[in-house]
């Protein structure tokens, strides 16, 4: 069986992101830039399928800016097989764009899985694994705790807002990872330098998919309202009368 | 303008966040129908009907749609499709799995979690973990937008739609149900509670958010946890408040032990009164409490539980 994960270059999640003075954007010059981190428990699950036997190969697939490809060296470094880079200069491809191109991938790779994030932390927009899903005509076990593949079929245990609720899928489908789905490994140094060798595709966006502008304008990005400095309160008793008398919320 | 609004429910009873969406709708302006896709749902259906501003409920009542199966609810909302020129739904965790499906079939961009209506094609919405909030216009023929529900009032249940039947049923028998574990509890729902009582990884186990529990029951709020709390199994994953997990803005947030990493305060920084307590007197969960309390919470929580 083939997986193929689809990884996000994104800005590091401990960076604080500032939006830029002229308020077209959020400033990402010298930023640290990662992999998306739901797309590491993405790659980490393919490859944990691969070690258990249940998957052949895992080929990891990113879109976007050519600077992308250390992300793509990273998941070769942890246990992908080979990698694609569909290159885009686009600005602000959004999810219906990225799931269009994927879907040319899917069917010039013909994988029996497709693991994404369920949500990239820059854009917070959590759609590409379901969109990618409608365009393929796939099933999707999204927001995934636990994956399980038997046969023609993979069961997802999914994190929905009342619990759990678990669904089974026919393959090919789609999955999006939750944060509970796994603990993704770190790369060990030689493996980090046997992934430079493994083999790296690259692929023009425009040769795959002829429009990928968006619809939708960015009008302005702003910083958002600052909550007032509150105070300190120095004993139990302060903090009931504060909340009593002064905000008057109990 | 018509608009659809795709009601959230567990085929018994609505979800309040259905009530926020319409109130959404009616920043947009224009004929809101209301979706009720279930089965064995007719009570929802009803409920619906009393949501101010709705001019019909359209009940689609088949075991096609009775897990909310993203593939079989989509199918049936691109079916309706045509009559409307907006198609919104709450960003809960049933409305985030089937409406981008729905968008991609109408070959249109979806519009994730708006926060505000700038125009009928005009909306704002949190990016970043909330750290930027942009304006996006949209060209899209339909507009296709989750709603986060926390930045809208309901709309009050005074109204008295008529509720039409639809026999449309989608099975595109691709995936089906398995089961589901849900969390049982007396408490009110985190999402729409007016008091929340969250603990983070300083509470150390599972068996300590008893303190976290007695202090809930007492000022009868929901409880949340940050992520840190959740991946070491302290509760379940439902409790998540955050950038990734549930978005809330009750009166009162009551952080215990949680840092206050911006992932955290992504999900509860549109609180209206927010208390920390934390032994670290430089947790930047500070930043954003009106009253904070640098203490132990093992002596503070079940002192002030026992003082309300
Ligand atoms: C992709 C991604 C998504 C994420 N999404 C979310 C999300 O949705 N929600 C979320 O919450 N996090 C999320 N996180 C995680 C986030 O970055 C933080 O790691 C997490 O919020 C930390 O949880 P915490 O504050 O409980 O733990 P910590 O940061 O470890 O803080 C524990 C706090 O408890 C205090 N403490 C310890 N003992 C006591 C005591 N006895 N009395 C008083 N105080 C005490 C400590 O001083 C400390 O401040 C996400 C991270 C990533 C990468
Ligand atoms: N440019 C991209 N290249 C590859 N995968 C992407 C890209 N954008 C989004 N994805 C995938 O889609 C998931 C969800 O992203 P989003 O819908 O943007 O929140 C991510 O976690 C990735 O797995």
């Amino acid at each position: 069986m083939k997986i193929l994960v689809a990884v996000k270059r994104v800005i590091d999640y401990n960076v604080k992101v500032r939006v830029k003075a002229d308020h077209s954007d959020v400033d990402l010059t010298n930023v640290k830039m990662a992999m998306n981190p739901f797309d590491d428990i993405a790659v980490e699950e393919a490859v944990r399928l691969k070690e258990a036997g249940v998957a052949s190969e895992v080929v990891v697939l990113t879109i976007g800016e050519s600077k992308a490809q250390e992300q793509l060296r990273s998941a070769l470094a942890v246990g992908a097989d080979r990698a694609i880079l569909v290159e885009s200069d686009a600005h602000r491809l959004q999810p219906l764009a990225v799931a269009k191109l994927l879907q040319k991938v899917v069917e010039k790779e013909q994988p029996n899985l497709v693991i994404l994030g369920k949500q990239a932390i820059d854009g917070d927009n959590n759609q590409t694994g379901q969109m990618l899903a409608a365009l393929t005509g796939m099933g999707q076990g999204t927001f995934a705790n636990e994956v399980k593949v038997d046969g023609d079929f993979v069961q997802v245990a999914r994190e929905i807002d009342g619990g759990l609720q678990t669904v089974k899928l026919s393959l090919p489908a789609v999955v999006t990872t939750d944060l509970r789905l796994n603990e993704p490994r770190y790369a060990k140094l030689p493996d980090i330098m046997k992934a430079k060798k493994k083999p790296l595709e690259t692929l023009a966006a425009a040769d795959l998919v002829a429009d990928v502008a968006s619809r939708t304008e960015r009008v302005k990005a702003e910083p958002p309202a600052e909550r007032s400095a509150g105070i300190k309160v120095g004993s139990v008793d302060e903090l009931i009368e504060k909340l009593k008398n002064e905000a008057k919320v109990i | 303008m018509s608009i659809l609004v795709v009601a959230d429910h567990n085929n018994e009873a609505l979800n309040q966040a259905t009530q926020n969406v319409v109130s959404a709708a009616s920043q947009i302006g224009g004929d809101i129908a209301v979706l009720v896709a279930g089965e064995n749902c007719s009570a929802v259906a009803e409920q619906a009907a009393k949501i101010d501003g709705v001019s019909k409920v359209i009940s689609a009542d088949n075991a096609a749609y009775g897990h909310q199966l993203a593939e079989n609810i989509a199918a049936l909302v691109v079916k309706l499709a045509a009559d409307y020129s907006v198609i919104m739904t709450s960003a809960s965790s049933v409305g985030k799995n089937f409406l981008p499906r729905v968008a991609a079939l109408l070959d249109v961009e979806q519009i994730s979690d708006i926060s505000a209506v700038v125009a009928a094609d005009t909306f704002q919405r949190p990016i970043y973990a909330g750290n930027a909030v942009e304006t996006v216009k949209t060209t899209d023929a339909t507009v296709v937008l989750t709603v986060r529900a926390t930045s809208f009032d309901p709309a009050p249940l005074s109204g008295s739609a008529a509720v039409e039947g639809c026999d449309i049923v989608e099975d595109l028998g691709v995936s089906s149900f398995v089961s589901e574990e849900l969390a049982k509890s007396d408490r009110p729902e985190l999402a729409s509670a007016d008091i929340v009582v969250s603990g983070g990884r300083g509470m150390g186990s599972g068996e300590n958010f008893a303190i976290i529990e007695a202090l809930a029951d007492k000022l009868g709020a929901a409880i949340g946890a940050s992520r840190a709390a959740v991946d070491a199994g302290f509760v379940p994953n439902d409790m998540q408040v955050g950038q990734t997990g549930k978005v809330v803005a009750p009166n009162l947030y009551i952080a215990v032990g949680i840092s206050g990493a911006i992932q955290h305060i992504a999900g509860m920084k549109e609180s209206k009164v927010i208390v920390a307590i934390n032994k670290d007197e430089d947790a930047p969960i500070f930043q954003v409490a009106d009253y904070g309390l640098v203490a132990d919470l093992f002596e503070v929580v079940p002192e002030l539980t026992s003082k309300l």
